[in-house]
C-alpha cells in the first residue's frame, strides 16, 4: 500500500528520454486560463478606475461607461470559474508539516538551492499560500464588488456601507494584483513550470527538482 | 423685500462663464483659473418657506424633467426621495419644541449644496464628469459620465442619483445654464415668498444676517445661517430657526465633511496601491537579474529517469 496523498486524477508518468509527467489535465487548464484571462481583464478595467493617470485604460473595453459595465460581469466569470480551480486543487493545497520549514528557508528558495529544502509534494508552500490568498482575495472581491455595483444592487446597502466597500475592494484589488505579480514570476523564473498549463505536461527532472514527493508517490503509486 | 432679478433682454448673451473657468475638474489635474469669479449662493430661507413646490415644480419645468406618478404613502414628501429626475425636494418636518411647546413645521428644500469642496467630485473616476468653477457650481457633465455611482459614495449631503435608463448621474447644476446669462436659479425665480434668494454670496451673507436678526427678534434665539466649514462653506445655504441642530431639518447634517473613509479611498490607497504594485514588479525584474533562471540540471533528469524508469515499465 503506497500513500498516495499527493496526486490528482489524471497525474502520470510517462518513462522515456527526458521522463514525461502529466501534470495538468485538459479540463483544468481551459478552467486555469478563464480564470486567468478574467483576472487580467478585471485587474486592467478595474485600475482603468482606480487612478485618473490609468483612466485611458478604458478604451481596451471601449471606453469608461462599457468599462464600468463590463468589470462586475467578468467578475462573476472570475468567480465562478475560480470556484472551479478550488474544487480541483483544495485538498493538495492543505497545509502540511514541511510547508513551514520550506516558508522558512525561504532564503534558500530564492537563491534556487533547492536541494537544501524538504522534499515537496505536488505544491510547495508558496503556491499554497498564492491558492489560499486568492480564495480568500475572491470571496472579499465579490461581496465588495456586489455592493458597489449601481446598476443592480444600489438599493441594498446604505452610502456608509457603499463606503466601506469601495475601498475595500480597492485595497483588495492592489493585494491580489500583488500575489497575482508572484506567481506569474515565479512560473517564468523557475524555468519549465510553465508548460505544465500550456500542455499539461512537465519533465521528469522539474518534477524532481521541484516537487519531488509528487514524483516519488505518482512513480511508487503506480507499481 | 430682496431686490429681484430683472428679466432677460431679448437679444442673445455670451455666457458669463465656461470651461475657461474651471477650478477643480475631476480626475483631471488642470491649472485653476488664475481669477476667481465673484462666489454666487442661493440662501434658502426655512423659516419663510410655506411648502408650496413651486420651486420643485420650476425646477422639472426649466431643465425639462418628467417624474414618475407615484404612490402616496401619507406623507407630504412627493416624490418621496430624491431621483435622477427631481433634483429638489421639499422635506417635510413636525417637530414639537419642548421650550414653548409649539408644533413647528420645519419644512427644508433639499437638493445640491454645491460644496466649495466637492465630495461628489473628489471621489469621481471620470475625467471632466464633475466641474467646479470659480464662482462656486459644481455641475455634473453628461458626456463624460460613466454611470459608476463612485459621487454617491463621496457626497456627504446624499444627493447625486444615477438613472436607470441611461446610467448618468443627475442633481441639482444650480441652473448654471440661466446664471450663465445673468439670471437666478428657477426655483429662485418661481418661489412666492422669497424663502429662495439668489446673489452673490456675500450678500446672500448679509441678506442672512438681516433675517437671523429678525428671527432672533422673535424668539427664535438659536437662529443662524448653514454654511459648514466641514466642506469649505456651501454655494446653497440655509436660515434655520434651530441653526443648533440641523439635523431636526429631515437630517440635515450637523457637521458634513468629505467621509474619512473616501479620504483614505481617494487618498494613501491611490499612492501606496501604486506603489505596492510597481515594488512587486520591481523586485521580480531584480531578483531574475541578480539570481538569473531556476533552471533544472541534467543531472535532475537523470535522477528522474533512473526513478521512473526503475519502477515503471
Ligand atoms: C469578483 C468579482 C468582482 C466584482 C463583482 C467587481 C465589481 C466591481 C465594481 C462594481 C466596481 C465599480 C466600478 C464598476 O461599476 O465597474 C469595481 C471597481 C474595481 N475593481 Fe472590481 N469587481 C470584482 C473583481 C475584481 C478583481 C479580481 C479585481 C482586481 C484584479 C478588481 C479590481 C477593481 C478595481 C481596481 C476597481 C476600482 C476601485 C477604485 O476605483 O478604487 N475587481 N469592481
Ligand atoms: S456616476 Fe458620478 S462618479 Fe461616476 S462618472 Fe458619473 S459623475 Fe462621476
Ligand atoms: S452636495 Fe454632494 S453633490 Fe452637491 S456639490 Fe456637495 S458633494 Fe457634490
Amino acid at each position: 500500500m503506497s500513500r498516495t496523498f499527493e496526486v490528482a486524477p489524471g497525474d502520470a508518468v510517462h518513462p522515456g528520454d527526458p521522463v514525461i509527467v502529466d501534470r495538468y489535465t485538459t479540463g483544468a487548464r481551459i478552467n486555469h486560463w478563464i480564470t486567468a484571462a478574467s483576472l487580467v481583464l478585471l485587474a486592467l478595467s478595474g485600475l482603468a478606475l482606480f487612478h485618473p493617470r490609468l483612466f485611458f485604460l478604458t478604451s481596451l473595453f471601449g471606453g469608461g461607461s462599457t468599462t464600468r459595465m463590463i468589470h462586475p460581469w467578468i467578475g462573476v466569470v472570475l468567480f465562478f470559474s475560480f470556484l472551479g480551480l478550488f474544487f480541483r486543487f483544495w485538498k493538495l493545497n492543505l497545509w502540511k508539516r514541511e510547508d513551514g520549514t520550506w516558508m522558512a528557508r525561504l532564503r534558500d528558495v530564492l537563491t534556487a538551492h533547492d536541494e537544501k529544502l524538504p522534499e515537496v509534494g505536488k505544491y510547495n508552500a508558496g503556491q499554497k499560500l498564492v491558492f489560499w490568498l486568492m480564495s480568500v482575495l475572491i470571496i472579499v472581491l465579490i461581496a465588495s464588488g456586489l455592493v458597489i455595483w449601481q446598476e443592480y444592487f444600489a438599493q441594498y446597502t446604505t452610502v456608509e456601507q457603499k463606503r466601506i466597500a469601495v475601498l475595500v475592494h480597492a485595497i483588495a484589488a492592489i493585494v491580489i494584483i500583488c500575489v497575482w505579480i508572484v506567481h506569474v514570476y515565479a512560473a517564468i523564473w523557475v524555468r519549465g513550470t510553465i508548460s505544465a498549463m500550456t500542455r499539461g505536461k512537465v519533465t521528469g527532472g522539474w518534477a524532481w527538482r521541484h516537487h519531488r514527493r509528487w514524483l516519488k508517490e505518482l512513480v511508487t503509486g503506480k507499481t | 423685500m430682496f431686490p429681484p432679478i430683472a428679466n432677460p433682454k431679448a437679444e442673445a448673451i455670451t455666457p458669463k462663464f465656461g470651461e475657461q473657468d474651471l477650478i477643480r475638474r475631476s480626475a483631471s489635474s488642470i491649472t485653476p483659473a488664475a481669477k476667481r469669479q465673484t462666489e454666487v449662493a442661493k440662501l434658502i430661507d426655512v423659516s419663510k418657506c410655506i411648502g408650496c413646490k413651486a420651486c420643485q415644480v420650476a425646477c422639472l419645468e426649466w431643465n425639462n424633467l418628467i417624474e414618475e406618478v407615484g404612490i402616496n404613502v401619507g406623507v407630504y414628501e412627493n416624490p418621496h426621495d430624491l431621483t435622477p429626475n427631481t433634483w429638489t425636494l421639499m422635506r417635510y418636518t413636525e417637530w414639537e419644541n419642548p421650550e414653548s411647546g409649539n408644533l413647528e413645521w420645519l419644512i427644508r428644500k433639499d437638493g445640491c449644496m454645491h460644496c466649495e469642496d466637492p465630495g461628489c467630485l473628489k471621489a469621481c473616476p471620470a475625467p471632466g464628469a464633475i466641474v467646479q468653477y470659480s464662482n462656486g457650481i459644481v455641475d455634473f457633465v453628461k458626456d463624460n459620465c460613466i454611470g459608476c455611482g463612485y459621487c454617491v459614495k463621496g457626497c456627504p449631503f446624499n444627493i447625486p442619483r444615477i438613472s436607470k435608463v441611461d446610467h448618468k448621474a443627475y442633481k441639482c447644476t444650480l441652473c448654471s445654464d440661466r446664471v450663465a446669462v445673468g439670471q437666478g436659479p428657477a426655483c429662485q425665480k418661481a418661489c412666492p415668498t422669497q424663502a429662495i434668494v439668489f446673489g452673490t454670496k456675500d450678500e446672500m451673507k448679509q441678506w442672512a444676517d438681516k433675517r437671523i436678526k429678525d428671527l432672533k427678534s422673535r424668539g427664535y434665539q438659536n437662529a443662524g445661517l448653514y454654511d459648514p466649514p466641514g466642506v469649505g462653506g456651501t454655494h446653497v445655504m440655509y436660515v434655520l430657526q434651530h441653526a443648533d441642530k440641523p439635523q431636526l431639518y429631515a437630517g440635515l447634517p450637523d457637521n458634513p465633511a468629505i467621509s474619512p473613509i473616501v479620504e483614505l479611498w481617494k487618498g494613501l490607497t491611490k499612492y501606496a496601491g501604486l506603489t505596492a504594485i510597481g515594488a512587486f514588479a520591481a523586485i521580480g525584474f531584480l531578483h531574475h537579474i541578480v539570481s538569473g533562471a531556476n533552471r533544472v540540471s541534467d543531472e535532475d533528469e537523470r535522477n528522474a529517469k533512473r526513478l521512473a524508469g526503475g519502477s515503471t515499465k
